[in-house]
């Protein structure tokens, strides 16, 4: 007998009619590939009925995601850039689910602070912090790299951009995880919706005060609190709690998660191609290239949803005014007319930054420098500091559409 | 051959002469090895790594929407702001200058 041997072994057979593409649990035992190059190869504008998310568009191809990112005045980011629509009860707005001219107006405010020009002052200040996190790593002995090393650096940073009270940093990435621990995306109830509203009032109280406590106090600083109260665009963000949250956890999540899983990420990635890794050591020059291949291999937000405004037709389909369109950045990242031998890991390949990760057009990543700055610096002292860091077992992958990431990666590492 | 003259951020200036070819100004410059552009996505105007400031803007083609949706969100946008990847070589039609920003994100 050939039994399957997952759930989704028959991803290959059934008609693709028959298949929830969104389905959590794929990316949870990692056997997404399969489904996505079928798509891209049978049905590349895919139209869903079926599952608990659907109906929705599945766009699986490269160039048909710049193309409807291009346009965004028919391919609207209002009201989610996820699969899921927010509830009523939980009901908070944020830039990167708003269109022109509002979000622009929004983002520029918040750009200058991950500007290049910006994160040169940050880059000691990253070093030295990533430097002691790695130092103080117990050696011979396994570990979660995800909690020692992946969220703990994340969340550091998280605490030094909004200059929040250290000794309370914790609270962001729980914030972070609670945001997108939606069950709808998930399939598991993680948190209930009174405890995330709980989060929400936590989060504002929170940084009210922290807003009351920097308002006119002169000091001058480019943490995101106070250049949120310097920009005309912004200053009265707090008198709109909706926006006010919105806004505070679209910064803590894109900021946290995605950097998180491929700071986790790269080391599999690693303990699956050691010459990979070889090259690097070889030679350093080598690390920008291969931050981009990691951002590309692990692509930590396997999609991005937009919603029609008007009936269009796209290439050859017809879309309606409301429909959801789903963008598989993790499907694009593996697209073979665009990227060559895109199921390899290939740290030096021809134009490592040619990749979907960080999506295109107006609502792009807005923290991507300071994403592959802290990826950078992160191994930069990990090659200077460890002989070898070793997987241990299979790492523990979140359920989960949104975010691509684990919760445990056990690892034993050597000093040089 | 007209020549552009690219300046970095820094003050430093390399003069190329402009080949023939249907070249965008940003291929054109990758080629040459002048640094200062990442051109992430690879010439579709869709993420505004490729930023440079034009001294001879007239010289050019006229801004189309997605290339102005892009421009609109660089911190350090100027009147004279392009994407080089929609700056066409063959409207290089005399020695011009093209300076690079301190940074592209």
């Amino acid at each position: 007998m050939n039994a399957p041997t997952h759930p989704f072994a028959s991803d290959l057979t059934l008609p693709l009619t028959e298949i929830d593409v969104a389905d959590p649990k794929r990316f949870e035992l990692d056997c997404w590939q399969p489904l996505f190059s079928r798509l891209r190869k049978e049905s590349p504008v895919h139209y869903q009925t079926v599952g608990d998310l659907g109906p929705f568009w599945s766009i699986s191809r490269f160039d048909d995601i710049v193309e409807i990112e291009k346009n965004a005045e028919v391919f609207s980011s209002e009201p989610s850039i996820a699969i899921i629509d927010p509830l009523p009860e939980l009901d908070i707005k944020n830039f990167i689910a708003m269109d022109e001219p509002s979000h622009s107006l929004q983002r520029k405010a918040f750009q200058p602070v991950v500007a290049p020009k910006n994160l040169t002052e940050f880059e000691s200040l990253i070093r030295s912090r990533t430097r002691a996190a790695l130092e103080s790593l117990p050696e011979n002995t396994p570990f979660n790299w995800v909690e020692l090393v992946s969220r703990n650096l994340t969340t550091q940073m998280l605490a030094t951009l909004f200059d929040f009270p250290w000794e309370e940093r914790q609270k962001l990435s729980m914030w972070s995880d609670a945001a997108v621990s939606d069950e709808r995306i998930t399939g598991k109830a993680d948190l209930t919706l009174e405890e995330r509203q709980l989060m929400a009032v936590d989060i504002f109280e929170s940084f009210s005060k922290l807003w009351q406590e920097r308002l006119d106090d002169g000091v001058e600083s480019f943490d995101l609190i106070r250049l949120m109260q310097k920009d005309p665009n912004t200053k009265d963000l707090i008198n709109d709690p909706v926006m006010f949250i919105g806004n505070l956890l679209l910064l803590i999540v894109g900021g946290n998660d995605t950097t998180r899983n491929s700071m986790t990420g790269g080391v599999i990635f690693f303990n699956e191609n050691p010459s990979e890794l070889e090259k690097v050591r070889n030679d350093t020059s080598l690390i920008p290239s291969m931050v981009s291949e990691v951002i590309r291999f692990q692509t930590p937000l396997p999609h991005m949803r937009r919603t029609v405004t008007r009936d269009f037709e796209f290439k050859g389909h017809r879309m309606k005014e409301g429909d959801k369109v789903v963008l598989w950045y993790c499907s694009a990242n593996r697209d073979d007319d665009v990227i060559k031998n895109p199921d390899s890991f290939v740290i030096d390949r021809e134009s490592p930054r040619n990749h979907a990760s960080f999506g295109f057009g107006i609502h792009r990543c807005m923290g991507n420098r300071l994403a592959e700055m802290q990826l950078r610096v992160l191994w930069e002292e990990c090659l200077d500091l460890f002989e070898s860091i070793e997987v241990q077992a299979e790492p523990t992958r979140l359920s989960n559409n949104f975010v691509r990431g684990y919760s445990e990666l056990e690892v034993v590492v050597k000093r040089n | 051959m007209p020549r552009i003259i690219f300046v970095q951020a820094d003050g430093s200036q390399s003069e190329v002469e402009v080949s023939r070819g249907h070249q965008s100004v940003m291929e054109f410059a990758l080629e040459s090895g002048i640094g200062g552009i990442d051109a992430d996505c690879g010439g579709s105007a869709v993420c505004g790594t490729c930023h440079c400031f034009v001294n001879d803007p007239h010289m050019f083609g006229a801004i189309e929407p997605n290339e102005e949706a892009m421009l609109g969100l660089r911190p350090d946008r100027e009147n004279n702001s392009r994407l080089s990847c929609q700056l066409s070589l063959s409207d290089v039609s005399a020695d011009t200058t093209i300076t690079l920003p301190e940074f592209q994100m």
